[in-house]
C-alpha cells in the first residue's frame, strides 16, 4: 500500500522535472520560430549538395550504393552511420585480439615482454585518444611518401593516399583444407594426429587443386592502385587509433579477470592432476570469462562511442556527417537530437546483447 | 644471471626475447635519430602558451599563488586522512581551500592551455559532485518515479559520445538564455562536462553505496537518527571512502577528455597545439608538438594516479 506522502513526493518531483523540460523546449521553440527557422525535421528529405569521401548509402530501388551530392540529408546521415558501424565492428574485433596479446604479455614469465606490455598500457591509457588520433593521422599516415614513392611492405602499399592491402581469395586447394579440418575435428582427442590430418589435407589439396588461399597483391600504377583493398588515411587513422587505445583497456580487463580467479582454483586444479595448460584452459579461463564480460562490454561501448572522434581526422562517420549537415542546413538542434538518439539506440542495443549473454554465462547459485 | 635465465631459459622464451630486443633496438635507434634532427624550438618558443594560453602576464603571479594554495589544501586533506604526516591538517586544508578559491583565475575566459584543461576538469568535477550523489541515491530510491528519472538521466548521458553532449550544449544553451546574453564558449563546455561527469560519478557512488552493508542503515535508524542524519553521518562517509580510487580514476579520464574542447575551437592544451601547428612557421612539426603534448599528459595523469595509489594505501582500502 503506497503511502500518500510517497505519492505526493513523486508527483512533485515528476511535475518539477516535466515542467523544467517542457519550459526549456517551449522557450527553444519560440526562440527558433522568432528567428524564422521553426523546429522541424522536414529538412531531412532535402538535397544534401555535398559529397562524402567514402561510404555507401541506401537508395530505394538501387540498394546500397555510393553517396552522391544529389541524395538527401537523411541518406548522408545513413552513409555516416554505416561508416561508423564499419569502424566500430572492425575495431571491436581487432582490439579484442590485440588486447588478448597484450594481456598475455603482461602475465608472461618473460620479464621483457612484461615490461613492454606494461609500458604500452601506461602510455596509451594516460594520453587522450584525441591526441593519439592526431598522431596517427598527421604524424604517421600523412608523413608517408607520396603515391609515386609508395613503400611496399609484404604486399601492402603505403603512401599518403592510405594503405592498399592485398586481396585474399579462396583457391582450389581450400577443398583440401576443409577436408583436413574435418578429419582433424574427429581426431581432436589426439592433437598430433589431428595436426597430421590437417597437414595431409592441405598438402593433398595443394597438389591436386592448387594453393588454398590466393593473395592478390595490388599493382602500383601511375595514377593509383589496381586491385587490392584501399584503406583511406582517415579510415586507417581512426581504426588504428581506436584499436590501439581500446586494446590497452581490454588488456587490463583480461589481466584483472585472470588474476581475480582465486589462487585456490589453480591449486585445486593441480591437485586434481591437471597440468598448467589444462588447468588454465579448463578451470581458470571459464571463470575469468565470466568476470571479464561486463567490463569488456563497457570497453566495446566506449569504442563505439569514440568513433565519433572520426570528425577530428576527417573520416565521414555519423558525427562528422552531422557536422556538415548542421552547417549546410542550419538545423543543428534537430540534427544533433537525431544523431544522439542513434548513438543511444546503438549503446542500448550493445548493452542489451551483452546482458543477455551475461545472464547465460553468469554463475547460477543452486540452493 | 637470474634475469638471463628468465629471458633465455627455454627456446620459446629466448625467441620471444630476441624478437622483442630487436624491436626495442629498432625503435630506440629510430627515435634517437629523429630526436637529434627534430626542431625542438617549436616547443621552447611556445612554452608559456602551452601552459597558460593567452593569459595576460600580470595574472601569472595569481595563478602561481592559486596552485600553491591548492597544493596546500591537498596536503592538508591527505594529512587529515593520515596519508602523510603534517601538523594541523584541518587548518591547513581550510587555509588552502580559502586561498585557492580567492585566487582562482576568474572569469573562465582567461583560462587557456594546460591551466584550462586542469581547471575545466576540476571545476566540472566539483560541480558534478552534489548532482552525482543525488543521482546515485535516486537510482537506489524506493520510489519508482525517482528511480526512473535518475536511470533515464544516467543512461542517457552515458549512452551518447561526449562530443555530441558538447555540441548539444553549444547549440542549445544560447536558445535558453535571455536575448543579448552570451555565455562564453568555456562556460558552455563546462555545462556539458558537469552533466557528463555527474552521470559517471553517480555510477561510481552507487558502487560505494552498494558496498555499505544493510546493517549500517538499520543500526543508524535504531540509534534514532533521521534518514538524512543516517546518510550524512553513517552511510555517505563509508560509501565515499570506498570509491575514492574510482573517483581519482574518473578525474584522470575527465582531464584527458577535456582535450575534446579543441574540436570546438577552445584553446586548451590540445587547442593551443593545433593553433601553434597552424602557424605557417611551424608547418610539418606535428611530431615534435604531439610528442611534447603526450609527455605533458603522461606526467599529469601519472602524478594523479600516484596520488590515487597513496590515497588507497592511506585509506586502508582492501586491507581493513
Amino acid at each position: 500500500m503506497p503511502r500518500a506522502k510517497d505519492l505526493l513526493l513523486q508527483a512533485v518531483v515528476l511535475g518539477l522535472v516535466a515542467w523544467g523540460l517542457l519550459s526549456l523546449l517551449a522557450e527553444a521553440r519560440s526562440r527558433m520560430a522568432a528567428q524564422g527557422i521553426p523546429f522541424s525535421f522536414a529538412f531531412l528529405s532535402q538535397e544534401a549538395g555535398f559529397s562524402l569521401s567514402e561510404g555507401l548509402t541506401y537508395a530505394p530501388g538501387e540498394g546500397l550504393r555510393p553517396f552522391f551530392p544529389s541524395d538527401t540529408y537523411l541518406q548522408a546521415l545513413l552513409a555516416g552511420f554505416l561508416n561508423t558501424l564499419k569502424v566500430a565492428l572492425l575495431g571491436i574485433f581487432l582490439a579484442t585480439f590485440l588486447g588478448l596479446l597484450v594481456a598475455a604479455g603482461r602475465l608472461s614469465a618473460n620479464p621483457l615482454a612484461r615490461a613492454l606490455a606494461a609500458g604500452y598500457v601506461e602510455v596509451i591509457r594516460n594520453t587522450p585518444l584525441l591526441l593519439q588520433l592526431f598522431v596517427w593521422y598527421f604524424a604517421v599516415l600523412l608523413k608517408l611518401p607520396s603515391w609515386e614513392n609508395a613503400l611496399s611492405w609484404g604486399g601492402v602499399l603505403l603512401s599518403q593516399r592510405g594503405l592498399v592491402l592485398p586481396q585474399v581469395g579462396l583457391g582450389g586447394g581450400v577443398l583440401g583444407l576443409a577436408l583436413g579440418l574435418f578429419a582433424g575435428f574427429f581426431l581432436r582427442k589426439r592433437p598430433l594426429w589431428a595436426l597430421g590430418a590437417l597437414f595431409l589435407g592441405v598438402f593433398l589439396g595443394w597438389v591436386l587443386w592448387g594453393p588454398p588461399l590466393v593473395f592478390a597483391p595490388p599493382q602500383k600504377e601511375a595514377f593509383g592502385p589496381r586491385g587490392g583493398l584501399l584503406l583511406s588515411p582517415e579510415f586507417a587513422a581512426l581504426l588504428f587509433g581506436l584499436v590501439v587505445y581500446t586494446a590497452a583497456f581490454i588488456a587490463e580487463v583480461f589481466r584483472g579477470a585472470i588474476l581475480a580467479v582465486p589462487r585456490g582454483q589453480w591449486e585445486a586444479a593441480y591437485a586434481l592432476g591437471l597440468e598448467g595448460r589444462d588447468a588454465f584452459r579448463l578451470i581458470v579461463l571459464p571463470q575469468a570469462v565470466r568476470i571479464a564480460v561486463p567490463p569488456l562490454a563497457n570497453q566495446y561501448l566506449n569504442l563505439a562511442k569514440n568513433t565519433s572522434l572520426g570528425v577530428a581526422v576527417g573520416y565521414p562517420d555519423l558525427f562528422s556527417v552531422y557536422g556538415t549537415v548542421a552547417n549546410q542546413s542550419g538545423r543543428s538542434l534537430e540534427a544533433i537530437l537525431l544523431v544522439m538518439a542513434v548513438y543511444l539506440t546503438l549503446s542500448l542495443g550493445i548493452s542489451a546483447a551483452v546482458n543477455t549473454y551475461n545472464r547465460r554465462v553468469a554463475l547460477r547459485w543452486r540452493l | 644471471m637470474r634475469l638471463l635465465k628468465a629471458l633465455f631459459g627455454t627456446p620459446g622464451n629466448a625467441l620471444v626475447s630476441l624478437l622483442l630486443l630487436a624491436f626495442l633496438g629498432w625503435l630506440g635507434q629510430a627515435l634517437l635519430l629523429w630526436g637529434l634532427r627534430a626542431e625542438w624550438r617549436v616547443v621552447g618558443e611556445n612554452l608559456p602558451y602551452f601552459f597558460v594560453g593567452q593569459l595576460p602576464k600580470e595574472h601569472l603571479p595569481r595563478v602561481g599563488g592559486f596552485l600553491l594554495f591548492l597544493a596546500l589544501a591537498l596536503l592538508g586533506w591527505l594529512g587529515s586522512l593520515r596519508v602523510v604526516r603534517v601538523p594541523r591538517p584541518r587548518l591547513l586544508s581550510l587555509l588552502g581551500l580559502l586561498g585557492s578559491l580567492f585566487l582562482l583565475p576568474w572569469p573562465p575566459t582567461l583560462w587557456g592551455g594546460l591551466l584550462l584543461s586542469f581547471l575545466l576538469s576540476g571545476v566540472a568535477m566539483l560541480l558534478a559532485f552534489p548532482l552525482g550523489v543525488a543521482l546515485a541515491f535516486g537510482r537506489q530510491a524506493r520510489l519508482p518515479v525517482l528511480r526512473l528519472i535518475a536511470i533515464a538521466f544516467i543512461e542517457g548521458v552515458r549512452g551518447v559520445p561526449l562530443v555530441s553532449l558538447l555540441f548539444l550544449a553549444f547549440v542549445t544553451v544560447p536558445l535558453f538564455l535571455p536575448e543579448g546574453v552570451r555565455l562564453p564558449q568555456v562556460v558552455r563546455a563546462l555545462v556539458a562536462f558537469t552533466l557528463f561527469a555527474a552521470a559517471y560519478l553517480a555510477e561510481n557512488v552507487r558502487g560505494g553505496l552498494q558496498a555499505v552493508p544493510k546493517g549500517q542503515w538499520e543500526a543508524a535508524f535504531s540509534l534514532g537518527l533521521t534518514p538524512f542524519q543516517a546518510v550524512r553521518y553513517v552511510i555517505l562517509p563509508q560509501a565515499l571512502r570506498a570509491v575514492v580510487p574510482a573517483l581519482v580514476g574518473q578525474y584522470i579520464a575527465l582531464f584527458k577528455d577535456t582535450s575534446l574542447v579543441a574540436l570546438i575551437g577552445i584553446l586548451d592544451l590540445m587547442g593551443v597545439a593545433r593553433a601553434v601547428l597552424a602557424n605557417p612557421q611551424n608547418v610539418g612539426l606535428e611530431r615534435e608538438v604531439y610528442l611534447f603534448l603526450a609527455l605533458v599528459y603522461l606526467l599529469v595523469s601519472g602524478s594523479f594516479s600516484y596520488l590515487g595509489r597513496l590515497l588507497e594505501r592511506g585509506l586502508g582500502l582492501g586491507v581493513r
